[in-house]
């Protein structure tokens, strides 16, 4: 019964949470590519993709998993995973904190189970707002129990990035992430099991060069910046300032690292399309 | 032995012009070794280099990077940092290593995989998660070095290994210290402070449970008695391939998959209940 106060507490602080975070609904927001201005209602209501030049604005996960699951339900798994400081690196579990009290989240990625157009599957989405959606050993871990939990249940896999790559905080063990997951999907695929990469603004290093790669489809969204060694870098290895469209989705596509480039609106029927046909084959081994 | 020296000073001799490469390696430990070349999709990179061999009289694969020692081998091994094509071509050399059933040596020593234009319109992201994806799985021995420098998915790309083994000097990490200060503390002078806290060095990454051994190197580093070293290393490498050699195929493959799934630092948070709230819901 004493459960009624903390519910109670609960609601309050969500509320509060709510009326930090209002903005009112003709605020104007401007558009970093075509530089218009428009208002916050529009955008959102545009899946957060401007309507004059179709710039798709990096969105959170929990917004993602809500515009890609049929009625926006999921049910969230390992919620609770979330880093420790195992290289005691100064000012880390600051950062951390700080991360997870503007985020809401314990950790930069969001697994769950769901549905998409009827068909149950196994959902990640990375998160850029928490550390630059960096993996560490902890986002490491649960994508590896959700490829784990894709593959006991025999459920099709989609993840979508979001990330600067591998974690600096977490040093080498972070970067054993990238082997860790890379050997899981390994084993998830050798099953005759359906992963989809879904690339999103920005997916660069060490998540490029691990299970962002690795789908058997890959789709990303438009103008997506898709990357091993990130722009800056570049430039500075060649002296010179790169091409606009270097490293975007649709350059990506053309390179053929890319299946399809699609826009968010039609992301969700695109994925059910997918899941549609790869129901099974039917050709005997 | 070198136990007193700071991580920064391992740095120095881990990037010492002067210390032994891989062709040395090669020439002390592999004999009949012969180069083979090209990835057979595009082209040939020089960043690495890839042959047959026989050690201790058993046929061996020996896959590593190469830095050049003059500025012409430089030019033409790209500083030691590998494209895509170095990637496949060793994926290759990997791939065929199982279809003869030779144990695999790979030798590594690079600041990192090439950040340039044409490495990532031929997809060096791709082709780096391309061998971690098939190396976790591979059924022959898969003995990894690194002999000096160990940087980023470019060194990670050839050392998903049932056994991980580290010269005392070389140092593995997730980039290059200068770049770990330029990123963390925006200046990249601060190199030194940022190795310190890394945790880069053999004798960290042993107990981290990263890496499996060390190889000693005499005191000031490798290059004042290579022989000495060469003679370490092999003594090291059969030791642990008369291991490996044992096991066979799908069980090693999955022992090696089992000591990367254990590479983990986690914990669980107290979940506040949440009053069934959206994401709650059953689907």
């Amino acid at each position: 019964m004493t459960d009624v106060f903390a519910r109670r507490r609960f609601r309050l602080r969500a509320m509060k949470k709510l009326m930090d975070n209002y903005l009112p609904a003709d605020q104007l927001v401007a558009c970093p590519k075509c530089l218009r201005d428009i208002p916050i209602a529009q955008k959102e209501e545009n899946l957060s993709v401007c309507p004059h030049c179709g710039y798709h604005w990096p969105i959170g996960a929990k917004r993602r998993l809500e515009l890609i699951m049929d009625a926006g339900k999921y049910r969230e798994i390992n919620a609770d995973v979330r880093a420790g400081d195992p290289l005691h690196f100064p000012g880390y579990p600051e950062k951390l904190q700080k991360a997870r009290e503007a985020t809401g989240m314990n950790e930069a990625v969001l697994t769950a189970t769901g549905m998409i157009h009827g068909h149950r599957c196994v959902v990640c989405a990375l998160d850029g707002r928490f550390m630059m959606g960096s993996m560490g050993a902890a986002v490491g871990e649960k994508l590896t129990l959700a490829i784990e939990h894709a593959q006991c249940n025999r459920l099709p896999l989609i993840v979508f990035s979001a990330s600067g790559g591998a974690r600096m905080q977490e040093g080498i063990l972070s970067l054993m992430q990238m082997a860790k997951t890379s050997g899981a999907l390994r084993r998830f695929s050798e099953k005759g099991l359906l992963f989809i990469s879904v690339l999103t603004d920005p997916t660069t290093g060490g998540v490029t060069a691990s299970f962002a790669s690795l789908g058997d489809v890959i789709l990303a969204e438009p103008g997506a910046l898709i990357g091993f060694a990130g722009p800056r870098v570049i430039e500075q290895t060649i002296g010179e300032k790169l091409p606009e469209d270097f490293q975007r989705a649709e350059f990506m596509m053309e390179h053929g690292f890319v299946d399809a480039v699609v826009e968010r609106g039609r992301l969700r029927d695109a994925l059910g399309e997918l899941l549609l046909v790869h129901q099974g084959g039917r050709h005997e081994r | 032995m070198n136990g007193e020296m700071t991580a920064h000073e391992r740095v120095q001799i881990a990037r010492n012009p002067q210390r032994p490469g891989i062709r040395d390696y090669i020439d002390a430990l592999f004999p009949h070794f012969f180069e083979l070349r090209g990835d057979r999709l595009s082209g040939e990179d020089e960043a690495i280099l890839g042959g047959v061999a026989l050690f201790h009289g058993q046929p061996v694969t020996v896959i590593g990077t190469r830095k050049g020692r003059t500025l012409q081998e430089n030019l033409r091994a790209n500083f030691g940092m590998p494209s895509p094509e170095g990637y496949r071509k060793a994926l290759r050399l990997m791939k065929q290593a199982e279809k003869f059933h030779r144990p695999i040596i790979t030798l590594i020593d690079t600041s990192g995989a090439y950040p340039g234009m044409k490495a990532e319109e031929h997809g060096q992201g791709e082709a780096i998660a391309r061998n971690l994806y098939e190396m976790s799985a591979l059924t022959v021995p898969v003995i990894a070095v690194i002999t000096g420098e160990g940087n980023s998915g470019g060194a990670l790309a050839l050392g998903v290994a049932d056994r991980v083994l580290m010269l005392e000097n070389a140092v593995y990490a997730i980039l290059s210290p200068e770049g770990f200060a330029s990123i963390l503390y925006k200046d990249a002078s601060r190199a030194g402070e940022a190795a310190g806290v890394m945790k880069l060095t053999a004798p960290e990454l042993a107990a981290l449970g990263v890496i499996d051994g060390i190889i000693p190197e005499p005191q000031g580093g490798a290059h004042t008695d290579p022989a000495s070293v060469m003679q370490a290393l092999d003594e090291a490498i059969a030791a642990q391939l008369r291991e490996l050699m044992k096991l066979q195929g799908k069980a090693l493959a999955e022992q090696r998959y089992q000591k990367f799934r254990r590479m983990s630092a986690f914990e669980r948070a107290e979940l506040v209940r949440q009053p069934a709230a959206r994401q709650e819901n059953q689907p």
